[in-house]
């Protein structure tokens, strides 16, 4: 079964509006950042989720108001259903914890319980808790950030080592840009940055990466074939080689994402949601992104400049590459 | 010529050792927090506790040789948890205030303007000393959840080798507060000689030294001995700074009843501990010995004979707390006081019912990509499936070996590796395909396949390794299970999808002239 036979779409030629397309999200996801706040989980903040199962299921605003007298007002207070209906849940979030120092942590979410209680809703007990205290959300910030900074520069890095420079930026704006359009979505959207966003976050960038280096590789397979068509020229066809493996392999990926947002439960909801923006945009960056940047970039005219061109760690690493190469298929066959 | 042979017994081996590591899987996997339910906690060691008791206790012992060596007036002042100040010394005294120090030379720096001395502790003292506060309360904590009963506990350091926190996770605790409690009581037990008291007021108390609190005594608060039922007040007693014996002398401690039949804890002295306690009580029979726990007063009993290796703590406690006190008292005192930073609590009907959504939804994932494997594919498309199982039972099979906790990230990290399992079976059927097209014969194209993609694949499983690798570095709890799970999947992932899958092709081809392939 095939879904396209040999198609030759020229993906290459709308790179100038899609450019401009993606940044116009970014840019929307940005300034919804600094209007509305980034809404970051209590791991990264600081504050109390306590999650309550209720024999009968009180409406929101009641629970809202029953702990808002104990938090001043309760602007800040997050009230929402958790999980589908029948199982009865509610969960309240509020943005401070217990004071480190002197005060106990827990001193919040006992304060929640008293208040529910207090309100006269019914049976209910509570289904788990978490508090997160100052100094461990800065932590976990600082921690996730690098995490995250050191994970790029260094697929950067071997991009760069097994490929050349501009493949290896390529790679990494295209990442860059995945990362800022799902935080747009996930803004917009109004889902919490929790740890488990973070998890996806970093997933999907492998994804992304994944993806691009498997088109990056056939370039680099088709710079080296017999044909020296302009480099544009190239790319498309490159793109358009690997076509019906993105769609397949996007699409059963996205089956299981799918499956996992639907039937995962409330805790991997953000998870899978992240996961579902991320590989839309990625299978999208990676054509008009990453393999975009690759064509913008100074090489000069026709693909048999690239290696002239390139920087001497790349220069070294494309023939030994090769030779590694082919020691392995005379094995192999 | 065909090696086929030994290469499917690998894979049968290997498969095999899987299966054996997670059957039955109830019993051989691992739940983590999020799934069992349970507590995790990080706290923080406070190990500026440990640095003050190290100065006040040089203070101390100088101001003790400063009196002996016959240099008076002098006043010895803590002024931070790493320095203490001398003040008022005497002119022409200096000498001899040097020659009382010399025995704080290798763990103090000392500066001094004339008639006064600052003494620092030095920095990698003060180093040494916090790592083992850190280290010791670690200790203390694990032998304090292991005598809990708590099946699977974890307390592991955290932030690295300097870190001051702890990550305790106790899987399947529900009375969380009690557990919080026992883990940071800082379980300081000391015998001390009472010189007066008790006394209602603390004037009251200091009216014989002229309001004045003796250089080696100290004012400790405690509790009014009361008749049961009565509400104790507070009183003060005026005891001795050096205790005759502490927590450490304690060889153990149990809940037993005291006189009135009220809960108590009876506690006995090892063999050193027996010998001091029976020297003091021997000395001094006649006064009163005050058992003091954590700067508090618990009972002050009068010392009728000489005791050497028993004793009881009593004071109002229910049968609990005097179960829980015995428990920290065997488990001996932590070197500083605890702060928690990070509580999180998962009851356990929340993490079945995660478990069961988690599980759900990863077999209608696998359903859903085997049907479509099979509908494209068609006979290479049971390759596929073979090469996805496979990998899925080494995954777990990897993750029972290392004792790795599943956790709900970690069920996220499995359908993850199914993605990616698909997408490296696609990426080689797809090759095979165009090779086809090429007009090449069966056995060539599958090579081809095969050896073009392989390259491919390593760059991807690689940099998506590399992002595994700093996920684990910078995770806590949850996200930790997540990136060990992808990245057994990544290198699962890559044997299954090239080693496997490849002589599964084989072995049809081995056996028969192949004219066409189903794919």
């Amino acid at each position: 079964m095939e879904i396209f036979h040999n198609p030759n779409f020229n993906f290459v030629k709308y790179r100038w509006p899609a450019l401009i397309l993606s940044w116009i999200i970014i840019a929307a996801g940005i300034a919804t950042i600094y209007v509305k706040g980034l809404p970051l989980g209590v791991e990264f903040s600081e504050g109390t989720v306590v999650v309550l199962e209720f024999a009968q299921t009180p409406s929101i605003d009641r629970v809202r108001a029953a702990v808002g007298g104990s938090f001043g007002g309760g602007e800040n207070i997050v009230v929402q259903t958790y999980g589908p209906a029948t199982d009865r849940r509610i969960m309240v979030r509020v943005p401070d914890a217990g004071r480190e120092s002197g005060g106990e942590l827990s001193q919040s979410a006992e304060q929640i319980e008293r208040g529910v209680r207090a309100a006269n809703l019914g049976e209910f007990k509570v289904v788990s808790t978490e508090i997160v205290g100052p100094t461990v959300g800065a932590d976990l910030t600082r921690k996730g950030l690098l995490a995250f900074g050191l994970s790029l520069f260094f697929i950067l890095l071997y991009i760069w080592f097994r490929f050349q420079l501009s493949f290896a930026v390529g790679a990494t704006i295209a990442t860059l840009h995945d990362v800022l359009v799902t935080l747009a979505f996930l803004v917009f959207f109004r889902f919490d940055i929790s740890l488990n966003v973070i998890a996806a976050l970093l997933t999907m960038t492998g994804y992304s990466t994944n993806d691009t280096i498997v088109i990056f590789d056939r370039v680099r397979e088709n710079l080296r074939g017999t044909r020296r068509d302009n480099l544009v020229d190239l790319v498309n066809s490159s793109i358009n080689q690997t076509l019906n493996r993105t769609l397949i392999t996007g699409g059963t990926a996205f089956l299981a994402v799918i499956a996992l947002f639907f039937l995962g439960g409330e805790v991997l909801k953000g998870f899978a949601f992240t996961m579902i923006v991320g590989m839309i945009t990625g299978t999208y960056s990676r054509i008009y992104i990453a393999a975009a940047i690759v064509t913008f970039w100074p090489h000069g005219k026709g693909g048999a400049r690239i290696a002239a061109s390139a920087p001497p760690t790349a220069a070294k690493a494309g023939p030994t590459a090769r030779q590694r190469k082919s020691g392995r298929s005379v094995r192999a066959s | 010529m065909n090696n086929f042979r030994w290469r499917f017994l690998l894979i049968v081996v290997i498969v095999g050792a899987c299966l054996w590591a997670i059957i039955p899987p109830d019993q051989k996997i691992r739940l983590g927090l999020d799934l069992k339910g349970g507590v995790h906690l990080v706290l923080r060691v406070n190990t500026d506790d440990a640095l003050r008791l190290e100065t006040s206790t040089a203070a101390e012992s100088l101001r003790e040789e400063l009196e002996k060596a016959g240099v008076t007036g002098v006043t010895v002042t803590v002024a931070s948890p790493t320095q203490f100040q001398v003040s008022g010394v005497p002119p022409g005294q200096d000498a001899a205030l040097r020659t009382a120090a010399t025995a704080l030379q290798t763990t103090f720096d000392r500066e001094s303007v004339p008639g006064a001395f600052t003494f620092t502790m030095k920095p990698n003292r003060q180093v040494q000393l916090r790592d083992e506060a850190v280290v010791q309360a670690q200790q203390t904590i694990d032998r304090r959840v292991n005598d809990l009963g708590v099946s699977e506990p974890v307390v592991a350091r955290q932030g690295g080798a300097s870190g001051d926190q702890l990550l305790v996770q106790l899987p399947g605790v529900s009375d969380v507060p009690r557990a919080k409690e026992i883990i940071r009581s800082t379980a300081m037990l000391e015998l001390k000689m009472v010189e007066q008291g008790p006394s209602a007021t603390k004037e009251g108390l200091l009216q014989a030294s002229g309001g004045q609190v003796p250089p080696h005594l100290d004012v400790v608060p405690g509790v009014e001995e009361a008749q049961p039922g009565e509400r104790p007040g507070t009183v003060y007693y005026l005891v001795q700074k050096t205790p005759v014996v502490t927590g450490r002398d304690l060889r153990n401690a149990r809940p037993s009843l005291d006189s009135y039949n009220q809960p108590a804890v009876g506690f006995s002295l090892n063999q050193e501990g027996a010998r001091k306690f029976g020297k003091a009580t021997g000395e001094n029979v006649g006064r009163q010995l005050a058992i003091v726990l954590d700067g508090q007063v618990r009972s002050a009993p009068r010392i009728d004979s000489r005791i050497t290796d028993e004793g009881i703590i009593h004071g109002s406690f229910t049968q609990q707390e005097a179960a829980d006190l015995s428990l920290v008292l065997r488990s001996g005192a932590l070197p500083a006081s605890l702060t928690y930073l990070e509580e999180r609590t998962i009851g356990p009907s929340l993490g079945a019912d995660s478990i069961r959504k988690g599980i759900v939804a990863s077999l209608l994932s696998l359903a859903m990509v085997i049907v479509f494997m099979l509908v494209f594919y068609r006979l290479s498309g049971v390759n596929a499936v073979v090469a996805l199982i496979l990998n899925l039972i080494i995954l777990l099979g990897a993750m029972a070996y290392i004792n790795a906790a599943m956790t709900l990230p970690g069920i996220a990290g499995f359908i993850l590796t199914m993605g990616m399992g698909v997408d490296s079976n696609v990426l080689i059927f797809e090759r095979i395909k165009e090779e086809l097209a090429a007009q090449r014969g069966v056995r060539a194209s599958i090579n081809a396949g095969f050896s073009r993609v392989f390259l491919t694949l390593v760059d991807t499983h690689l940099s998506a390794l590399i992002g595994a690798a700093f996920l684990f570095q910078f995770g806590t709890g949850p996200i930790q299970g997540f990136a060990t799970t992808l990245f057994f999947g990544l290198v699962s992932n890559l044997f299954t999808s090239t080693f496997v899958s490849k002589t599964l092709f084989e072995m049809v081809l081995a056996k028969r002239q192949v004219e066409s392939l189903s794919i």
